[in-house]
């Protein structure tokens, strides 16, 4: 099974009742498979800042409860996440965070190994698909042993990798107790923090104690010579690529770090290589602890993927094989808007108007390749507006700017409300042109609460785009909803909102091409015997 | 655990996005386990899903690391698509094996599509078979199923895949209503 389907069935073996997350590749599976587990409860939550305050408050009121997200999420879910810390759980609660070394599907090659460190909660970081599932349910004891959130770390080549998994017949779940108030622990004003404080330092020593013994980390000893320490996927690279003669330290939690095992382990080699690919999280504790005989940064890139052949060639010194030379020039394939997507009359509009396009995070930034050449900002999700209003305050200072925010749907649920109730409060002067495809499209077609379904499909609110205009005091005629394949149209209705000179949301409705091929398929079966 | 002794096999697959490639690779993971195999799989979902090169790995034997392929190990390189057979060109060595797929889709922005293709892979590989996906699918009887027949192309090469966990993993992964069809395809790709 993939290393996704192995964490739902890990949280379900566990006996973890509560779902909760916001789609982000490669971490979209988790929930979607564990969607389909008897008696679990599931939820898209609008971003993940609101889906780990979710898992906070079931995890208080008794439930074992996962909240998954991509690494970039994290940052969004930061802010619960820390003081969750603080206030700890009932029922165990765990975050499976999915990072993207080499950012196949991201913005940025963020490393959250730093969350755990800052947030003083432990991570652990299996590598392989069994692991990923035994390793949730080490996480729920974890949780619940030393009453902390605690983080679990995938990555692109474990999450959307497969591997053998062998199952387990699930826990029973517990009663949730209920939520039981406890002011003292829950409420963080200053005088109950300042006490927790304490705890969640204890609490860390205790954790790091524990990891000196815990089963999670692990040693080979082979000989004295070499030794390597790594955890995740790079053991199985390391496995893979070095003699069975050098030794290795695998740690399954990587923080907190065990000192005591890890002093230890360098003092009985001659020389340790420090495998983990992007930051050097595990590398600069251990020489904080002045320990000299290890290798890490100064030969491991901090960039991108490792590789079997690569950390061959770091240890030994082995080059790695040459790429094959061939006589032809293969031109690059990127990926691009498929045929007949929505998005691309958009673009093209945009480009024949020459904006400043002030984009965000889904399909649709796409748009900032040829032929379109129409995006020219994309930081994170729900940016598009905020950016674009700070490009209109400077610019309208001394002439008339012409900068437009580009979002999607989903995005526009997840944080763009906020920069659009942020530009009508600030009396801005932006188009905010909203791409509503129907879905989430990018990660594989997640309802979004723009869509009016949820994650099990049945049918819910679907958000007013006029009453929520009229509700932050977009003027009446400020807020169109067009269809995507009327250019003509297209064009009028985007220059006549900008020549308003006043907030104006402008929503481009057609639905995504893979959706309505989904749909046409599932007619066709629907349709299948039917005598028309 | 298999009785038989194999060294890791690696498969390479290549196309664009779309083309089907997971399903693929899923199909010989699970042949491979149902053989006894350990088998791991690696490939990339989201943005370059778009009609970007994607590729999938896979490996079994009796112990298998890393889900990706050691650069220059690739036993076999299946490409779906005819100049996506020298796309990924740091797993493979003139000892891969290649099958590949004369099929053409122009990349976007692209106005010509790079001639001798075929030669070029003649002239650097031990082994190329070509497929020509308009005649066998004539033969299999449905472009659907051609995916799998060209399973039944590359499952030649393949050492220690019984043919009873071909078809369990098969009619694990494809539709229902296909087995039948699949299967046959899958036969009649093992002539080629």
């Amino acid at each position: 099974m993939s290393g996704n389907e192995a964490f739902a069935r890990g949280a379900y073996e566990a006996g973890a009742t509560v779902g909760v997350g916001y789609p982000g590749t490669p971490s979209t599976e988790i929930l979607e498979n564990f969607k389909s587990y008897p008696g679990v409860y599931t939820e898209w939550s609008i971003n993940e800042k609101t889906a780990m305050e979710v898992g906070i408050g079931a995890a208080l009121a008794g439930a074992r409860t996962i909240v998954t997200m991509k690494h970039v999420g994290l940052n969004v879910a930061a802010d619960p996440l820390f003081t969750s810390a603080y206030i700890g759980v009932n029922a165990g609660l765990v975050i499976i965070v999915a990072d993207d070394p080499d950012m196949h599907s991201s913005q940025n090659e963020q490393d959250s190994r730093h969350y755990a460190v800052a947030a003083k909660v432990p991570m652990l970081e299996p590598s392989d698909s069994q692991e990923a599932k035994e390793f949730i349910l080490k996480a729920f004891e974890l949780s619940e042993m030393f009453d902390t959130p605690v983080l679990v770390r995938g990555i692109t080549r474990l999450s959307h990798g497969r591997s053998v998994a062998t199952l387990s017949n699930p826990l029973t779940p517990v009663k949730p107790s209920g939520f039981v108030k406890n002011p003292k622990k829950y409420v963080m004003i200053p005088v109950y923090a300042r006490a927790r404080h304490v705890l969640v330092e204890k609490r860390l020593t205790a954790l790091a104690e524990y990891a000196e013994t815990c089963k999670l980390n692990h040693e080979e000893i082979n000989n004295n010579k070499i030794g390597i320490i790594t955890s995740g996927i790079c053991y199985q690279y390391v496995k893979d690529s070095l003699p069975p003669t050098v030794s290795i330290l695998k740690l399954g939690m990587v923080n907190p770090l065990p000192r005591k095992l890890i002093t230890a382990f360098c003092t009985k080699m001659e020389k340790v290589f420090i495998v983990e690919e992007l930051d050097p999280v595990v590398e600069q504790q251990i020489r904080a602890w002045g320990i000299t005989n290890v290798v890490g940064k100064d030969m491991f890139p901090i960039l991108g993927e490792y590789s079997p052949a690569l950390v061959k060639q770091c240890v030994t010194g082995e080059k790695m094989p040459a790429k094959l030379q061939v006589s032809i020039n293969i031109p690059p394939r990127p990926p691009q808007l498929c045929p007949g997507c929505p998005h691309r009359s958009v673009f093209t509009v945009l480009h024949e108007l020459g904006l400043t396009v002030s984009g965000d995070i889904g399909c649709y930034t796409l748009g900032v390749l040829p032929p379109f050449n129409a995006m020219d900002t994309c930081i994170e999700m729900g940016a598009s507006i905020g950016v674009a209003q700070g490009i209109e305050i400077v610019e309208s200072r001394d002439k008339e700017s012409g900068v437009v925010a580009v979002l999607g749907d989903s995005t526009f649920a997840h944080s763009g409300i906020t920069g659009l109730v942020n530009a009508a409060y600030n009396k801005r002067h932006l188009l905010i042109i909203v791409l509503d495809n129907g879905t989430t499209a990018m990660t594989g077609l997640q309802p979004n609460p723009l869509s009016g379904t949820r994650i099990d499909g049945t049918e819910t609110v679907a958000i007013d785009y006029h009453a929520l205009g009229k509700a932050v005091g977009i003027g009446e005629g400020n807020v169109k909803i067009v269809g995507a394949y009327d250019m003509k149209t297209l064009k009028s209705v985007i220059q006549s909102l900008l020549a308003t000179k006043k907030l104006a949301l402008l929503v481009v409705k057609d639905p995504c091409m893979i959706l309505k091929r989904k749909h046409a398929k599932h007619k066709d079966i629907k349709d299948a015997g039917k005598t028309i | 655990m298999t009785t038989t002794n194999i060294k890791v096999t690696n498969i390479l697959f290549s196309g664009v996005g779309g083309q089907g490639i997971i399903l693929g690779s899923d199909i010989i993971s699970l042949a491979a386990m149902y053989s006894g195999f350990d088998a791991k799989k690696s490939e990339i979902h989201g943005m370059s899903q778009r009609g970007g090169s994607v590729f999938s790995h896979v490996r079994y034997g009796n112990k298998v690391y890393s889900p990706v392929i050691p650069e220059g190990q690739a036993d076999i390189l299946v490409a779906l698509e005819e100049m996506e057979s020298l796309r990924w060109l740091e797993y493979v060595s003139p000892k891969t094996a290649v099958v590949y797929v004369k099929y053409r889709v122009l990349p976007a922005n692209i106005e010509k599509y790079p001639e001798g293709i075929d030669a070029e892979l003649r002239a650097r590989f031990a082994k190329v078979v070509a497929v020509d996906p308009k005649e066998l699918t004539q033969k299999i009887g449905n472009q659907k199923y051609l995916n799998v027949a060209i399973l039944g192309v590359i499952a030649e090469m393949l050492e220690g895949i019984t043919s009873d966990a071909w078809k369990s993993a098969i009619t694990a992964l494809v539709p229902k209503s296909t087995d039948a069809a699949n299967l046959a395809a899958f036969e009649i790709g093992k002539q080629i």
